[in-house]
């Protein structure tokens, strides 16, 4: 009996059938407190059909797919490494192909071009405002944590503190906060940014210095608490923030240089552009950062901390420095969003924001630029189809029960992400086979 | 004087006046703290990584002593025997749920990425991972408002304590907290479980070549914290009520207490939980409630500034 229970099978049919019970309780309908059992009762035992070939009950549903489940799973230990191997080798060649420089600028070009041509290809206004504000500032902030996440391997949970002093500075500048704007003068908007960067800067390095001077686990605590500590101080300081009411009266991005007169309204085509046009210089720069010195040094200290300060590179410094340039593209991206909606609510600053960025880096690709940005536009794109055409049963705060288990499932299967940084896949298997000093957790019983 | 001056006297009279009903609060808090900040410490020690989970375990315990509570507590508040066994039914209930929540943790978010071992971002972003999702999870199944939990007992003023008179609520959290305080300091110190605990703490390798088995250590770490953390997570829930959000601050301030305290030192953890209960509560007086959090979090700033191993100092596996 004992046997029987031990044996590999009878585990993996296990874990199909508890991995299809979760997903049977996400995707099943809402309990309440005062009926709890509800959503237990109602996910296996509510009418479903299955892709609308034949009805049945959910329960029947839930064992038919866990049994495909163990039986994928099971193929994929007896096939899975020739199949590996075979699309591998598939695709060698055409993967070679696209590393070679003009195919990369060729494909850069036709994407730019894409994304300049989607606001006329896609004319649906919900689709257009989600656009800019769900999608194309999304990007811009996923491009930042992937700094902090991705170049220096460090871990921050309280990005939305930063967006929202980068928002409530534009508030400030322009003039639309019940505290007076500086020197009584309401500035443009573009002014905002290079004050909004500062001082997403300045407080990203007030918080960063005394923390990355520690373990790493610990700045992840204290930018989880700063972002909550932010929420509380927008929330209260009626005289300076407009306390839970915010304000709606920032006034959109205008240009006046000579007699080029222009002003972004409501419309979002216009904003689309424009963030198009910010998000094409951050990743010019975060590439060229990627390559530089800096880059290089942030490379070293991620796969060996001691090594890297025995060249003479200051861990610290590195790191409060990747940490302030990431709070800076946090900041910089909430003066567009605060100049795109004229409004700030304290209540949309919230750790829901901060984990869905850090799900935008983690399921593209920590460290892979192009991975962030396509792990963005999925997400987004996904998060905003569901908002828009919601499934039968789905609830919008379903979604964050998914973002959740997608950063567990990332992790135990495909922690490098959809588009693996080169260098992080290489360093996450040196460290499996337990080489270089990425690797400070206990392991367990090795064999 | 000036106005600063009658401003910080007038404070100080509050202070004075209300002085012991502020540091009773605070205890009973602190006591609740520590319970959580025990498992973070306990996690630590052998992990050496901070289980971002916890805060839902804490909240898994308040939702399963919100339904014991639900099905045993009639109309009529109970009174005797009937609420301490209520209570300690809610207690257990709480405890077992806290210490199934954190094995089931460790199974998904942790065991797989100790197989393959991963570094140590990855563990952090799994545990968060599986936070959110619990948090989230529960919202669902239970709604995301709210809910006072149904009272075992009558809450009244039982003793006074230098005329400060010191609810009900405070005399049970003060108890529950000395009995698992005691029996954790013993566990760990002298049987055979605590034992392997700190030699994993200490030396993970040497101790798997002692004989000890590190992945059943690491399971039974997370179950003791589990435990505690759940029992704490009722025991606050009967205070407080209970909803998906309310694992949240508490756990970010039990994780001040374990770091103000001194991280895997289990003396510290417990008083570094009153310490940041007492002070919390002590500074209403001085600021307003509103920016409570803010004051816990100020501490945690403070101390990884000033004194990063804490008070005790870090002190991974030592008996206590």
């Amino acid at each position: 009996m004992k046997r029987v229970f031990a044996s590999a099978h009878v585990k993996r049919l296990f874990s199909a059938l508890a991995a299809l019970a979760i997903l049977e309780l996400m995707t099943g309908p809402p309990g309440s407190a005062l009926a709890p059992t509800a959503g237990f009762t109602g996910s296996f035992g509510e009418p479903a059909s299955f892709l609308g070939l034949f009805r049945t009950q959910r329960w029947v549903l839930f064992l038919f797919l866990a049994l495909v489940m163990y039986g994928l799973w099971s193929a994929w230990l007896v096939w899975g490494q020739q199949v590996r191997t075979a699309t591998a080798k598939a695709v060698s060649a055409p993967r070679a192909a696209t590393r070679t420089r003009p195919v990369r600028w060729g494909m850069a070009v036709v994407v730019l071009a894409v994304a300049l041509l989607l606001p006329h290809l896609i004319t649906d206004p919900f689709w257009q405002a989600a656009m800019v504000e769900q999608i194309a500032v999304y990007v811009l902030l996923a491009l930042g944590l992937n700094v902090v996440v991705g170049f220096a391997g460090l871990l921050d949970l309280g990005f939305v503190a930063f967006y929202a002093i980068g928002a409530y500075t534009t508030a400030w500048v322009t003039g639309a906060l019940p505290t007076a704007a500086p020197f009584g003068i309401h500035f443009n908007n573009f002014y905002a940014i290079p004050i909004a960067i500062a001082l997403a800067m300045g407080s990203g390095i007030i918080l960063g210095a005394p923390t990355l001077r520690l373990r790493g686990d610990y700045l992840a605590i204290v930018t989880l608490g700063f972002g909550e500590i932010i929420t509380i101080f927008a929330n209260n300081l009626y005289g300076i923030t407009g306390g839970s009411q915010g304000t709606n009266t920032i006034p959109h991005f205008s240009l006046h240089v000579g007699p080029i007169k222009y002003l972004w309204g409501l419309t979002p085509v216009p904003y689309y552009y424009l963030t198009i046009v910010f998000v094409i210089l951050f990743i010019a720069g975060f590439k060229l950062l990627e390559h530089s010195r800096v880059g290089r040094a942030w490379t070293a200290i991620r796969e060996d901390e001691v090594a890297a300060e025995s060249v003479g590179i200051n861990p610290l410094k590195y790191k409060v420095m990747a940490f302030a340039i990431g709070a800076s593209t946090a900041g910089f991206a909430g003066v567009v969003t605060a100049s795109q909606s004229n409004t700030i609510f304290p209540s949309s600053f919230t750790l829901q924001f901060s984990i869905n960025i850090l799900v935008l880096v983690i399921f593209g690709g920590m460290g892979s630029i192009t991975g962030v940005v396509l792990g963005a536009i999925v997400i987004q794109t996904g998060s905003m189809y569901l908002l828009h055409t919601p499934p039968a049963g789905y609830q919008p705060q379903d979604l964050y029960i998914y973002l959740g288990a997608l950063l567990v499932v990332m992790m135990i299967f495909r922690p490098a992400g959809l588009v693996p940084s080169r260098r992080r896949h290489r360093e996450i298997g040196l460290a499996e086979k337990g080489e270089g000093h990425m690797n400070e957790v206990l392991t367990g019983d090795t064999p | 004087m000036g106005a600063f001056g009658h401003y910080l006297t007038g404070h100080f009279d509050t202070l004075r006046l209300e002085f012991w009903a502020l540091f009773v609060g605070g205890l009973a808090n602190g006591v609740l703290y520590g319970m959580v900040a025990v498992g973070y410490t306990l996690v630590y020690g052998v992990l050496r990584l901070i289980n971002f989970a916890h805060s839902e375990i804490f909240m898994s315990g308040g939702f399963a002593g919100y339904f014991v509570m639900k099905a045993m507590v009639g109309t009529a508040v109970p009174s005797g025997f009937a609420s301490v066994g209520l209570i300690v039914a809610g207690i257990l209930v709480g405890g077992v749920v806290g210490a199934v929540m954190a094995t089931l943790v460790e199974r998904v978010a942790y065991r797989p990425l100790r197989r393959r071992r991963a570094p140590a971002l990855a563990y952090l972003i799994s545990a968060i991972g599986a936070s959110y999702f619990l948090y989230n999870m529960a919202g669902k199944e239970f709604g995301r408002v709210p809910i006072s939990m149904p009272q075992p007992y009558i809450n009244h003023p039982i003793i006074h304590i230098f005329g400060a008179p010191v609810q009900m609520y405070y005399v049970i959290i003060l108890l529950a907290g000395a009995v698992m305080f005691l029996t954790l300091d013993r566990i760990v110190a002298k049987t055979k479980l605590g034992r392997s605990i700190r030699a994993v703490a200490q030396d993970a390798e040497t101790a798997s070549l002692m004989g000890v088995n590190i992945d059943r250590t690491i399971v039974l770490t997370f179950i003791v914290g589990g435990a505690l953390g759940g029992a704490a997570g009722f025991l606050f829930g009967m205070g407080t009520g209970v909803s998906n959000t309310m694992g949240f601050v508490p756990a970010l301030k039990a994780f001040t207490a374990a770091v103000l305290g001194g991280i895997g030192n289990l003396r510290g953890a417990m008083i570094g939980g009153f310490l940041l209960g007492i002070v919390e509560s002590l500074s209403v007086v001085f600021v307003q409630a509103a920016y409570m959090d803010v004051v816990a979090f100020g501490i945690l700033v403070a101390v990884l500034l000033f004194r990063p191993t804490g008070i005790l100092g870090e002190r991974l596996g030592r008996a206590a």
